[in-house]
């Protein structure tokens, strides 16, 4: 639930509109504070999730205080003192956080400019600000740090003074180097997995064997009997090891794994089948768009297709982790969640406590795409610090835990059917699509969203994951909507409402799903007319954005000069993210042997002004390469009753000798407002691979992933 | 203190980075867990804890090694480096320079592993090919996508070592 599925479900009542999060957070001193040695702190509710976002808002602070990136220090999220802006989602934070901290920081500015007026007994406006230093024409002088006070932030923002021209932009656009990076690459602790506090204890969770798995019984003997375990708890279906070395929670871990007993069932669909499955599941419909008559009358011809994805997994580099403490019926909770007020919001209700007495403070946990076990971990951590007589727990997830427990990305089928007149033109487009919601995040239902909550003795109910709402971006029908300038179409979306795999937010939600099945589809059309997929895309393009991304990803692939050759073939696919978001187009460029192996991506986007153009550029890149990680090789796989892609082995993921080069062009666009980069190459990406798989072998895979044995199957 | 007498916490002295400390484990503790936890050393990561995703890697007797994988009693009498020991910000290792330098990361849990097996590399091999870094990397997993600034990274760092 970022700021813009808050809006949309409502916001801040009748008060003045304010420019991003500062809207709902409305006092400047929630955003900033200057202090008397110079430096100023900056507060955002949008956490770092491997994206870079604390670079890109410290650039903004800067520009529009006038002092040098080194002065700002940018503080971590927390419920105590944070503004709360939602989740850190849907590539939305320079949007949310940025444009409200532009506006605060050029309040802030100007506040202080009169401060420094009065003080000089000069005019406000004969002073400027240099490096924090308040100058005036004559010589007169103050300073940022010098009139440090806090009362002065302490009132409502208004808005009313304008952020800095793009044109004036010295830090704003260039592509500073990562504040974080460094630490990173000296080994400093720095995650959350590395925080160390006094007294502290290890802890890890047994979790069941498989998703509907519940304890019969358990044999807690050989765990409490290991030298250096402080406790066993067990809650219903949820137990869990508490011990002051690591090594010795592990190690009771495997004794309880021996000493339960579970009652299993096959609640899973059939892995082999899952387009079937979807369509025959009992669901929500609902119209996501009509535009004209989308009759086949007149038609000569009608194309359809469908498309699937699977399950795919988060897969993040660190499986979660959390620690927690108790004082005095008062939780503390740091955790590497997206949303820490959100969080606590669900672990309020978990735990049947006011949300005051709850403290979540976010540390940053390795690379996130979306809703994972960070959440989870919190419940657990919290859990588990009841039975430690106030010492913090530290939580650590298994990776197994982490590939069969975080929530999924939903497994997807898109059908779109075409009308066509007997030249071939498109009278009417149908796209009808079958999903689990794309969000089980916390802090929205009336009972929480968390793991364990469903797995106490007095367990909850697990929340049905839903999609946000069309005005948010939507979730399933991300993207389902396409961007061609077509007569007529309609768009229906079936979100499930059978659960059997907990699915949630990952990495453009339905919009990589969407835009795979659009621009496949875009791609057997232009085939069955025997047309160049790039120029019929450019004759059904209206938005000249999306041409000029377009035209940019060909015109440096050098589309129009490719040369055929056997077994090698290139693919182009573009979306605009959500619809509202950045312009990405790729081109892909691959080669067919035993496996497919993508060997080039080119990308053009337009992300409106870059705040930071290499931090742009390294997310589209990250995001171009995790796409064709999902696209060649990613699924997550069970039997009818359990998960078993729970390692590396078993769901594997792009190694550095399978990983394409990739050329990134940012279209310049220093006068239109930012858009998130995060996401938008998802989707394009495993168009542009499938068809240019379908260039190299005249296969048209519609089932990702595309493996070996995809393909030989559909040949057959 | 032997692979036999496993269960029991017993003091031995481990040479890391440099410097001999005293550590208190049992003989089949993973060396991750006493890095991090007894030495305070937090570079080498948890990510899988067999051996199959390379955060916790760290050179021993300079081969880089799993040390999710390491029990502790095959790491006596070694040298062990971890991330922390090839360079700080005061004196980088010219690998950590030009992972700045490359702006090579997004989450950045991957890198420390990823250093020591760029090390080791480098120590065999002081001017690699891009597809030398490849492989010397395959064992190590980035799920950032943040493979081929690293791999530029670690080009770079060779060039300036020979260029030294
Ligand atoms: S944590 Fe050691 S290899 Fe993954
Ligand atoms: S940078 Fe995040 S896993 Fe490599």
């Amino acid at each position: 639930m970022n700021l813009a599925y808050r809006l949309a479900a409502g916001g801040a009542g009748d008060l003045p509109r304010l420019p991003g999060s500062l809207h709902l957070n409305r006092r400047l001193s929630q955003w900033l504070r200057f202090l008397p040695d110079g430096t100023i702190e900056v507060r955002s509710g949008k956490v770092e999730i491997g994206q870079g976002i604390t670079t890109a808002l410290a650039q903004i602070a800067a520009e529009e205080l006038d002092v040098p990136i080194a002065r700002i220090r940018m503080l971590p999220a927390s419920t105590a003192a944070s503004p709360n802006e939602g989740v850190t989602s849907g590539s939305l934070s320079t949007q949310e956080s940025g444009s409200a901290l532009r506006y605060a920081c050029a309040e802030a500015r100007a506040i202080y400019l009169e401060a420094a007026a009065a003080r000089l007994g000069l005019p406000a406006a004969s002073l400027t600000v240099v490096d924090g230093e308040i100058v005036a024409a004559g010589g007169a002088r103050s300073s940022y740090a010098e009139l440090a006070d806090d009362a002065l932030l302490e009132r409502e923002a208004r808005a009313n003074v304008p952020p800095k021209e793009s044109s004036q932009h010295r830090i704003v656009g260039t592509a500073l180097a990562r504040l974080d990076l460094p630490h990173k690459v000296y080994g400093e602790p720095r995650f959350v997995h590395d925080l160390e506090l006094p007294g502290m204890l290890h802890a890890r969770v047994l979790r069941p064997p498989s998703p509907a798995a519940t304890l019969a019984s358990l044999d807690e003997t050989a765990a409490r009997a290991l030298p250096g375990v402080v406790a066993v708890v067990r809650d219903g279906s949820f137990v869990g090891v508490l011990a002051g070395h690591e090594e010795i929670a592990v190690k009771a871990l495997t004794a309880l794994q021996q000493g339960a007993v579970w009652h299993e069932a096959e609640t899973l669909p059939d892995a082999s089948a899952l387009g079937d499955w979807l369509k025959a599941q009992p669901a929500e419909t609902t119209i996501v768009d009509e535009r004209g008559v989308s009759s086949a009358a007149g038609a000569a011809h009608t194309h359809r297709a469908r498309y699937t994805r699977p399950y795919l997994a988060h897969a993040s580099i660190a499986p979660s982790c959390a620690l927690g403490q108790w004082h005095d019926g008062h939780l503390h909770v740091w955790s590497h969640s997206q949303g820490i007020y959100n969080l606590r919001a669900d672990l309020a209700l978990a735990l049947a406590l006011p949300p005051e007495n709850i403290v979540v403070e976010h540390v940053e946990g390795a690379g996130c795409y979306g809703h994972n076990g960070a959440d989870d971990a919190a419940l657990d951590a919290a859990l588990l610090a009841r039975a430690a007589a106030g010492r913090p727990v530290r939580l650590q997830w298994s990776r197994a835990d982490e590939l069969s427990w975080a929530p999924f990305g939903p497994a997807m089928a898109v059908e779109i059917e075409a009308d066509l007149d007997a030249a071939g033109a498109i009278l009417a487009w149908r796209h009808e699509l079958w999903s689990n919601g794309h969000s089980s995040r916390p802090g929205r239902a009336k009972t929480p969203a968390l793991l364990a909550a469903s797995q106490l003795g007095q367990a909850f109910e697990r929340p049905l994951a839903i999609n946000p709402p069309l005005a948010a971006g939507g979730g399933a029908e991300r993207n389902a909507i396409p961007g061609y300038a077509l007569p007529a179409w309609r768009i229906v979306n079936h979100r499930l409402l059978a659960m059997p795999l907990r699915t949630s937010a990952l990495r453009s939600l339905g919009a990589f799903t969407n835009v795979f099945a659009i621009e496949s589809f875009v791609d057997e059309l232009a085939a069955g007319r025997g047309e160049d997929p790039l120029a019929l895309r450019l004759r059904l393009l209206s938005d000249p954005r999306a041409r000029a991304v377009l035209e940019a990803a060909a015109k440096r692939a050098n589309w129009a000069a490719w040369e055929k050759r056997e077994g090698r073939g290139h693919g182009i696919g573009i979306a605009r993210y959500k619809g509202a978001g950045a312009w990405c187009a790729v081109v892909a460029e691959i080669e067919a042997g035993r496996d497919i192996r993508v060997e080039r991506l080119v990308i053009a986007v337009d992300v409106g002004l870059a705040i930071n153009p290499d931090g742009v550029a390294n997310q589209i890149e990250g995001g171009a390469i995790q796409a064709t990680s999902w696209t060649l090789k990613e699924q997550v796989r069970f039997d009818r009753t359990r998960i078993t892609s729970d390692g590396w082995e078993h769901y594997p993921i792009l190694r550095f000798s399978e990983v394409p080069r990739v050329e990134v062009e940012i279209l310049p666009q220093p006068r239109q407002p930012s858009l998130g980069a995060g996401e938008a190459a998802q989707g394009p990406t495993a168009a542009a691979i499938a068809n240019a798989v379908f260039d190299a072998l005249g296969v048209r895979v519609r089932d990702l992933p595309i493996t070996a044995e995809r393909i030989v199957a559909t040949v057959n | 203190m032997s692979a036999r007498s496993a269960g029991a916490a017993a003091t031995v002295r481990l040479d890391v980075n440099g410097a001999e400390h005293e550590v208190s484990a049992a003989a089949d503790t993973p060396l991750l867990y006493v890095l991090r936890n007894q030495l305070g050393l937090k570079a080498a990561h948890f990510g899988c804890g067999s051996g199959e995703c390379g955060a916790c890697r760290v050179l021993i007797d300079g081969q880089a090694v799993a040390s999710c994988d390491t029990p502790l009693w095959a790491a006596l009498g070694k040298r062990i480096t971890t991330a922390e020991g090839l360079g700080d910000a005061a004196h980088p290792h010219p690998l950590q320079s030009a992972l700045i330098a490359e702006q090579a990361g997004q989450c950045g849990y991957c890198l420390p592993g990823i250093l020591v097996s760029a090390a080791a590399l480098l120590a065999r091999k002081p001017q690699p090919a891009e597809s030398d870094v490849r492989a010397a990397l395959e064992q190590n997993l980035c799920r950032c996508g943040s493979h081929n600034r690293i791999v530029r990274a670690v080009l770079r760092a060779a060039q300036a070592v020979s260029r030294r």
